[in-house]
């Protein structure tokens, strides 16, 4: 199992490493949308402190959720899809390869890069160390959560907007953590119960969120 | 399900009325019942809401649109958890009546999440002086909407009505999965930036006529969601079994 596993995310990173632009594309997405807020409210430092947070949070999944129609519908166009669906396998190990892959491929990234657009921000430092702890542990489950919707969608007209419609209220909980963990180191307080909460939400999630993404694939593909 | 052993005795059969072509009859002939339990409740409701209870010493008689705020919401979130039933039973038992009934509920759920939004806005801007407050029971009940809309418009997307049916049951079953998780991660949230300034938990205690006046209106909300799940349910059976005969022999009877 762990062998199919590897191999799948092995797949996938060599299959975005062929096509380099779709991963670079969402990571500018994410560093365009937080550029775009202090045109839109003003180089006030004060004001940028305080909605930094936010404005990184709602950005990063954002970025998470554009790259979701990566996630299954190649495999889906060109029959690979249903190869893994009659392979010996259990299917939500496939799945979970998938998943495992996407984070890789654009959440890990958004990790990364997320203390140097924080400094444009002039957040704290702690606030920095918070930011990054509370996105590793969250865009995973945006990533597990996001499988869902791009599964439901597969092969339906207009399914990036409909992805959207269906992952964002979702994603709710999520945002609400994450920014919070950030606001509350801002303010001077102790961000742990929000990250522990991140935590078990990224935990549920790996154990629920699979089924229905493997429901999903088989109706799709049936 | 194997075949009956012996023609000659009826079984009484748990699911003899998922059939949609059974289900079709049974439910044109209790619809009318409904229909008429939800007027004739309704209007007592609206009766002892205006004229029997009190009016209230803090807010005066704004505070009326209970008697339709309150049941809509109680409505908008009983009906989410019927239509996961529904999902739930149709993935379970591959029924094709348990979908249209996810599907045929899934408006009137809609229609009574945006009510109670839209009467809690009425409400909120002569008690609270504004329309909208970020208050955790208000956010709660628009991401509900949300869950609605996504449910409607995954359905409306895909072309084949089974797999519509299974797909939105899906997201159903995640969505009610979720519904406990957001609205506690929301309370939390609300609690944390603003604290808890509006709160409807420390009005005085409600007198027992207006108490009387939610349950008789949420009664009637209840029947009329029933009549009217019941009405699309009929439609969509026809619309979908549009090619089978008993279909074609129903409409010949019509004429």
């Amino acid at each position: 199992m762990l062998k199919t596993l590897r191999l799948v995310i092995h797949r996938d990173l060599l299959l975005a490493l062929r096509r380099r632009a779709d991963v670079a594309n969402s990571l500018l997405f994410f560093v365009i949308v937080v550029s775009l807020f202090p045109f839109g409210v003003g180089p006030e430092a004060n004001l940028l402190r305080a909605i930094a947070p936010g404005v990184l949070w709602v950005a990063a999944l954002l970025a998470s959720m554009l790259a979701l129609a990566r996630m299954f519908a190649a495999d889906y166009a060109d029959g690979t899809l249903e190869q893994m669906l009659l392979a010996p396998a259990p299917l939500s190990i496939v799945v979970l390869g998938k998943i495992i892959a996407h984070w890789l491929l654009t959440g890990l990234p958004l990790v990364v890069l997320s203390p140097l657009l924080a400094l444009q921000f002039d957040m704290p430092r702690d606030a920095i160390g918070v930011l990054v702890a509370s996105l590793a542990l969250g865009t995973p489950v945006l990533s597990l959560i996001g499988a869902i919707g791009a599964a439901l969608t597969l092969g339906v007209r207009g399914a990036g907007v409909l992805t959207a419609l269906l992952v964002l209220p979702l994603y709710i909980p999520v945002l609400i953590l994450g920014a919070g963990a950030v606001d509350a180191a801002a303010a001077g307080l102790d961000p742990g119960a929000h990250l522990m909460l991140l935590a078990a939400l990224l935990l549920f999630a790996a154990t629920c969120a699979l089924w229905p993404v493997a429901a999903a694939l088989r109706i799709a593909v049936e | 399900m194997p075949p009956n052993a012996n023609p000659g005795v009826r079984r009484l059969n748990a699911f003899r009325f998922s059939s949609p072509q059974t289900f079709y009859p049974l439910a044109g002939k209790v619809l009318p019942y409904f229909a008429w339990a939800a007027v004739v409740l309704a209007l007592v409701g609206v009766y002892i809401g205006f004229f029997v209870a009190p009016t209230d010493a803090q807010q005066g008689d704004a505070y009326r649109i209970i008697f339709i705020h309150v049941p809509a919401a109680w409505m908008s979130m009983f009906i989410y958890v019927v239509m996961a039933f529904w999902a739930a039973m149709g993935l379970i038992f591959n029924t094709r009546l348990s979908g249209m009934m996810a599907t045929a509920l899934a408006p009137t759920g809609a229609l009574f999440t945006f009510l109670a939004l839209w009467t809690g806005s009425l409400w909120g801007k002569p008690t609270w002086g504004a329309w909208w407050v970020w208050d955790a029971r208000l956010t709660s009940e628009l991401i509900l909407l949300f869950l609605y809309f996504g449910f409607i418009a995954l359905h409306a997307a895909i072309e084949d009505p089974r797999r519509a049916d299974k797909a939105a049951g899906v997201l159903a079953l995640v969505g009610v999965v979720n519904v406990p998780i957001i609205y506690f991660s929301v309370k939390w949230w609300n609690t944390l930036h603003q604290g808890a300034s509006v709160s409807l938990t420390g009005a005085p205690t409600m007198a027992a006529t207006m108490f009387a006046g939610m349950g008789v209106m949420a009664l009637a909300f209840w029947m009329y969601s029933i009549a009217a799940a019941l009405a699309r349910v009929r439609s969509i059976i026809l619309e979908r079994e549009r090619q089978s005969d008993w279909v074609h022999e129903y409409a010949r009877s019509l004429k």
